[in-house]
């Protein structure tokens, strides 16, 4: 095993950047539309309804239905399999969470913070701005966490459709017979999610504005 | 000036319309407090959240030095209004610095302007910039939080301030010692405050003006001293209390009702000299002796003056009590009580003697229906 696993260690290596570069560029683009779709939505709760029923229901697909889905939708446009459809459907997983977290974050800011903001003359840009994203930062950081680490595991199936990553060495090693790339593989995978997770808990204390830091602790 | 005129705000709630005030009209002439009183839920906290448009008035108009404030843009009319909320709501993300200087940073102002405007706004809160500037809210006293929530209302100089139980959540200690030091500010920076308060207390020892508010109506919008004087009916009677004569001793300076004639005598007057004195000022019990610098230092009793012979050096009785010409007629009464005596004399910031004050001038102003029909002292016995 520890032989196999030297042996081939160019390959894990490179696999493992694969994995992360996969989950990096789905989970990058799930934030950076669902954070603005989070804080429109608190402009309406019958839209936030919509949009959080809509998301949820995405996430009960099991992934293998969903690339079952996309791969003849995708492959109208050349892209019926490898990364393309992996990586949309990890970001669509990814939305629940960091939507749902963006909202209820920008949602609980305290209403006299808001009122204070309102009332010393903040536009509602300012006060995004300046009081309720940075407030909102440990909790919409804590639904990056969350959609990252699932999709760890979700991008590992995507190997099935040619999406390349740490799944590779799994599916090789079911369809090979080889519990040694299986077991490397399944382990690899699950390591990596440990690892990324607590390097995010560290990005997200660092991101989180100091002066909150102890209050969150204390809460 | 603030003008409010017929200003009405109607909730529209499952349970009907609330009607939280009711055609408010009143006017708060400039660099004056206005303290608006009330019970809970009287309309205190929307009127004052109408005057920058937290709240949108159902009708009537806001003017601000003459001028419709909802024909201004909203956003500069907050920058030039100073708001207190009530819950203080300091920017937990911010350092103390950035929470103060938030406006002016909004406002555009350059980097040295606005450190070197934090920096005088601490001292003016009597806190220290050095210690506290790159602390976090969190890591302040609830009161030291009221404070810098003050300090930021007041960042940008703004004319106008609206200030919502200020100091509400300050220990009485605490709250007498910045009431005070804002009391000191106002008198430099001359704002116009709209001040909301449930304590009459404060209201009568910061307003200039009070306005008692009930069930979303202006009832009494009075002068303290007037209001205490004259409550136009039962309602603003009770809110006052039984005790509101003794309330307006707070408000009147011996400087207001003190009688500056008084006769003395020196220590090298003879007993002849004190007795003819005091027959005639008409005084029953003693005359108060004075020094070279004309500062009280005893005082000759009467009986002794009449009956004995030498000098007033050698039959000199120490005074039980003097006042200072700022102090407030509720000190003067507590000394009076305190020491069994009905007159006190009076002397200025160098401890000279400039008059006297007795239990009849303080009573006599008190049954007077205003402070100033009172200034005509009456003669008096001592
Ligand atoms: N947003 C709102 N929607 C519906 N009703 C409201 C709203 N805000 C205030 N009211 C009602 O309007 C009335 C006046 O409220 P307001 O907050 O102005 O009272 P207040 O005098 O400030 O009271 P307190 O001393 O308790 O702060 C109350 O009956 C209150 O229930
Ligand atoms: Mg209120």
């Amino acid at each position: 095993m520890i032989q196999f696993t030297l042996a081939n260690f160019d390959t894990l290596m490179s696999r493992t950047v694969e994995h992360i570069a996969l989950v990096s560029l789905a989970v990058g683009i799930a934030t950076l539309t669902g954070v603005p779709i989070g804080i429109a939505i608190t402009k309406s709760k019958r839209a936030a309804q919509i949009v959080l029923y809509v998301a949820a229901i995405i996430v009960t697909i099991p992934s293998i239905a969903l690339f079952g889905i996309m791969m003849p939708i995708l492959s109208i446009f050349g892209y019926g399999i490898g990364y393309v459809p992996a990586v949309i459907a990890v970001l669509l997983y990814s939305l629940l969470p960091i939507i749902r977290n963006t909202y209820t974050a920008i949602n609980n800011v305290d209403p006299a913070l808001r009122e204070a903001a309102r009332g010393i003359g903040m536009s509602p840009n300012e006060r995004l701005r300046l009081v309720e994203i940075p407030l909102a930062i440990p909790v919409i950081m804590a639904g990056v966490r969350t959609a990252v680490v699932l999709n760890i595991g979700v991008m590992a199936i995507a190997a099935y459709i040619g999406a390349g990553g740490l799944g590779t060495f799994i599916s090789r090693g079911i369809s090979q017979s080889d519990p040694r790339q299986l077991i490397v593989g399944a382990v690899a995978v699950s390591l990596l999610a440990v690892v990324v997770d607590y390097a995010l808990l560290a990005l997200q204390k660092q991101l989180t504005p100091k002066g909150m830091a102890k209050i969150i602790q204390a809460g | 000036m603030i003008r409010l005129d017929n200003l009405t705000k109607i909730y529209k709630t499952t349970e009907g319309p609330v009607t939280a005030a009711d055609r408010i009209s009143m006017e708060v002439p400039a660099g004056e407090i206005c303290i608006l009183l009330g019970p809970s839920g009287c309309g205190k906290t929307t009127t004052l959240k109408m005057i920058n448009r937290i709240v949108q008035p159902t009708s009537g108009r806001v003017l601000i030095d003459g001028e419709d404030t909802a024909e201004l843009d909203t956003q500069t009319l907050r920058h030039n209004i100073g708001y207190v909320i009530q819950q203080i709501g300091l920017f937990p993300n911010m350092t103390i610095e950035e929470n103060i200087s938030v406006v002016p940073r909004l406002m555009g102002w350059d980097k040295t302007k606005y450190r070197n405007r934090t920096r005088d706004l601490m001292d003016m809160i009597a806190m220290d910039p050095d210690a506290f500037l790159n602390c976090f809210p969190h890591e302040l006293s609830g009161g030291q939080q009221q404070r810098i929530g003050v300090a930021r209302a007041l960042a940008a100089d703004p004319p106008v301030m609206l200030m919502d139980e200020p100091f509400g959540a300050i220990d009485p200690i605490n709250r007498a010692v910045i009431q005070d030091e804002f009391l000191k500010m106002q008198k430099e920076l001359k704002k116009t405050i709209l001040f909301v308060s449930h304590d009459i207390d404060e209201a009568i020892k910061m307003g200039n003006r009070i306005a008692i508010f009930r069930a979303g109506q202006l009832v009494q919008y009075s002068e303290p001293d007037e209001l205490l004087a004259a409550p136009k009916n039962e309602f603003v009677e009770s809110f006052l209390g039984d005790d509101r004569a003794l309330k307006r001793l707070n408000l009147v300076k011996v400087r207001d009702v003190v009688n500056d004639t008084i006769g003395t005598v020196k220590p090298s007057d003879s007993l002849e000299t004190a007795h003819k004195r005091i027959e005639e000022y008409g005084y029953q019990n003693a005359i108060i002796m004075v020094n070279e610098q004309y500062q009280p230092v005893g005082m000759v009793a009467a009986s002794v003056a009449k009956n004995t012979k030498g000098y007033c050096s050698d039959h000199n009785s120490p005074m039980p009590a003097q006042v200072g010409l700022d102090d407030d007629l509720r000190k003067v009464v507590s000394l009076m009580f305190g020491h069994d005596i009905t007159w006190a004399p009076c002397v200025d910031e160098k401890e000279r003697l400039c008059g006297q004050i007795t239990q009849r001038t303080i009573t006599h102003h008190l049954s007077a229906r205003h402070a100033m029909q009172t200034a005509k002292k009456p003669a008096e016995v001592i």
